[in-house]
């Protein structure tokens, strides 16, 4: 894919959604990742000229965020948590064993393209150890056996889908959820898991609740009563 | 104490992310009969709460919303910050899964009170479905009315953006978030001015944890009184604490703030069967580690901080005997190396130096006086950095060193991997060790 039209329309959509039109930059580098596999020159290009900034200014940027890929990453871009609490429950297992099987080291990619694997740092999935991605979807509670079978899948291009998200999807679908466009996905996977109900499903079983709530809130005082009603209420505040 | 579900009380529910779900008990019941008393309604009642803002550093949240200049003629913003990072810190995200609802109708009734116009939404980039989840809830939130112009016909308008970082801890740092959200480097600013008074595009900006925001409706319903009915005089309300690690059972916790770790410990089943308690970290990697010997500590931000610590996210790691400490450490100091933004010397510099010197405890290739070298470097940087991460940085060697000497020494003649072994540790160890046979 490259650069289109398209792109620079879908760009200027991302700038009018904020005050300062530079504050659009990030979104608009993960839009040209979502067209190009990684954030090229010709992309720097096109964020600098609809920004009015320099090439350089907008290349500072992207040097700074580990999302922004200069080199083309796999199909599928694979990241192990191999912070502390990841690595010690297993991380540094799974990271060996797929660097392994892969033949690929700490932001490298298959020979054929489809997996390329990062060291990530912690993904705020602690309680979900040991935590990898695919494409920036969260795979939890990990073993080496699953961690192998998931790279297996993503390379014969089989469905593999997030412990709490959607299936799986390219690189570049996601880069371009990731840029503000909408992708329908928001429902897929559980409202929440057995890890973020514990404390939940605990309390019940216990009958711990929080206190009960008051009858009145502070800001039923201020209103009348019938503040519900909607005609009521336009009376009060005229 | 007790747990306490409130932000988390129906996430066992199919629904909990949608509006349906969020309506159903009682969700933006609050928008219409906020907007339309005066702004200040709020913040005294936010104030008079004494909730603490859940970002880590605990700042009361109505006192921050009163810093903001009032008439001044200019915009104000409301951002959130949504970048979750720290080493340890699993609550918000779980938080935007299961109940963004809350969030987006903290962030109208915030923007309300500081008199914004706009509200901005930065989720670290690294967790997609947080972010679909967000700007799902914004959409069907404006579908409804909750959002946008006029909202529910009050005249209050309020815009929320929901933004997607790009993999970057430092941007959790309040004026790195802001620097990033306009488009630059995400590197600390020097701070006076404060974001209340020069924040984003220089504008007065209130920067609040989502769980701080995701707080707001409940306050505004339930009042300030009832939220004081739980936690202490100093640490009022509930909270979502996480227990990570080696426990049978982690997860999120909600509860009442002054629940002790073993407590939290308890509910989550304990230490895994067969193991015991080594050392535990109250609220993410850049507080200090706490011993079996504190686990009866009210888990508030007065407490932690007489116990040495600090409450930090109130996300608790929990690690058993197998874990070699020194592993621990280092495996931190590659962290703050990693995400040092390089603004400053004693971070920069000292980030770069730690990280090496820490490998060489962990690789069995240290000397002797490297013990001391380290914590002299780690005394040398805290206090002289230009933000919170290099103090960060240099905390958690001196409370190891001071439990875990043994394992220091050690490091100057056995590879941490051979002290401990890496399998006994993970928590499909039983299953390693069956097939490590083999191999
Ligand atoms: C290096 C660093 C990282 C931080 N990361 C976060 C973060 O991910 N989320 C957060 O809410 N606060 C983070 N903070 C704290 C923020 O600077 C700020 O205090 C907080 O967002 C204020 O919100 P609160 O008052 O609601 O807690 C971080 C601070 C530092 C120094
Ligand atoms: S302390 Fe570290 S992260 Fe903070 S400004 Fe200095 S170099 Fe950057
Ligand atoms: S340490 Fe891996 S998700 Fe937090």
């Amino acid at each position: 894919m490259a650069l289109t039209e398209q792109t620079r329309a879908e760009a200027l959509s991302l700038v009018e959604r904020y005050p300062e039109p530079r504050s659009a930059l990030l979104p608009m580098l993960h839009l040209v990742q979502s067209q190009e596999g990684a954030v090229t020159s010709a992309g720097i290009a096109m964020c600098a000229d609809m920004l009015g900034l320099s090439a350089a200014e907008v290349a500072g940027v992207v040097t700074f965020y580990t999302m922004y890929k200069r080199h083309k990453v796999g199909r599928y871009h694979v990241g192990v948590c191999t912070n502390t609490l990841c690595a010690v429950l297993g991380g540094d297992a799974i990271w060996s064993a797929l660097s392994a099987r892969l033949g690929v080291g700490h932001d490298e990619v298959s020979a054929d393209g489809a997996v390329s694997l990062e060291r990530i740092e912690c993904q705020a999935a602690c309680s979900h150890a040991p935590v990898m991605t695919a494409n920036w979807e969260l795979l939890d509670d990990m073993d080496v056996a699953r961690a192998l079978e998931v790279v297996e899948r993503l390379q014969a291009g089989d469905e593999v889908v997030s412990t709490r998200g959607p299936r799986i999807g390219t690189f570049q679908e996601i880069e371009r959820s990731l840029a503000g466009f909408d992708d329908g996905l928001a429902g897929q996977g559980p409202a929440a898991d057995s890890r973020m109900t514990a404390g939940l499903t605990y309390a019940r079983e216990h009958q711990m609740s929080a206190p009960p709530a008051p009858e009145r809130s502070p800001f039923d005082a201020a209103a009348p009563d019938t503040a519900d009603d909607a005609d009521q209420h336009e009376t009060t505040g005229a | 104490m007790a747990l306490t579900p409130v932000l988390t009380a129906h996430w066992d529910e199919a629904d909990s992310f949608t509006l349906a779900g969020y309506r159903r008990h009682g969700g933006y019941d609050m928008v219409e009969k906020v907007l339309s008393a005066p702004p200040d309604d709020l913040i005294t009642v936010v104030k008079d709460s004494g909730l603490r803002g859940r970002g880590g550093a605990g700042f009361p949240t109505g006192l921050k919303w009163s810093f903001v200049p009032q008439g001044d003629g200019k915009a104000h913003y409301i951002v959130i910050n949504a970048d979750e990072s720290e080493p340890g810190a699993c609550k918000d995200i779980p938080l935007m899964l299961a109940n963004p609802h809350a969030l987006v109708e903290g962030c109208v009734l915030a923007a309300h009170a500081i008199r914004a116009s706009h509200a901005f939404i930065y989720i670290r980039g690294e967790v997609v479905h947080a972010v679909r989840r967000v700007r799902a809830a914004v959409a069907e939130a404006y579908a409804a009315g909750f959002v946008g112009q006029n909202i529910l016909g009050t005249g209050i308008g309020v815009e929320i953006v929901v933004h997607a970082g790009a993999g970057a801890y430092i941007c959790g740092e309040e004026t790195a978030l802001l620097d990033s959200l306009e488009g630059r480097r995400g590197q600390p600013r020097l701070k006076p001015p404060f974001p209340a008074v020069a924040g984003l595009y220089a504008c007065p900006t209130v920067v609040n944890n989502v769980e701080t925001i995701a707080n707001i409706p409940t306050i505004a319903r339930n009042g300030a009184a009832w939220l004081r009915t739980m936690g202490t005089e100093k640490s009022p309300g509930f909270k979502l604490f996480s227990v990570s690690g080696h426990v049978e059972r982690p997860g999120v916790y909600e509860a009442a703030l002054g629940t002790t770790m073993r407590e939290l410990l308890e509910y989550a089943g304990g230490v895994r069967s067969g193991h015991e308690l080594k050392f535990w970290i109250p609220g993410g990697s850049s507080v200090p580690m706490l011993m079996p010997e504190h686990l009866d500590i009210p888990m508030t931000y007065e407490d932690m901080q007489g116990a040495g610590t600090m409450l930090g996210t109130a996300t608790a790691m929990v690690f058993d005997e197998t874990t070699s400490v020194v592993k621990a450490i280092s495996r931190w100091m590659h962290f703050y190396k990693h995400e040092s933004c390089g603004k400053c010397t004693p971070c920069r510099e000292g980030t770069f130096w730690l990280e090496q010197m820490l490998e060489r405890f962990e690789r069995g290739h240290a000397d002797l006086d490297d013990i001391a070298k380290v914590d002299e470097i780690c005394r040398q940087m805290f206090g002289r950095n230009f933000c919170a991460l290099g103090d960060a940085a240099a905390t958690p060697y001196a409370p190891a060193l001071k439990h875990f000497r043994d394992e220091f020494v050690a490091g100057t003649h056995t590879a941490a991997d051979d002290l401990f072994d890496p399998v006994a540790a993970t928590i499909f160890a039983a299953a390693a060790v069956g097939s490590g046979g083999a191999s």
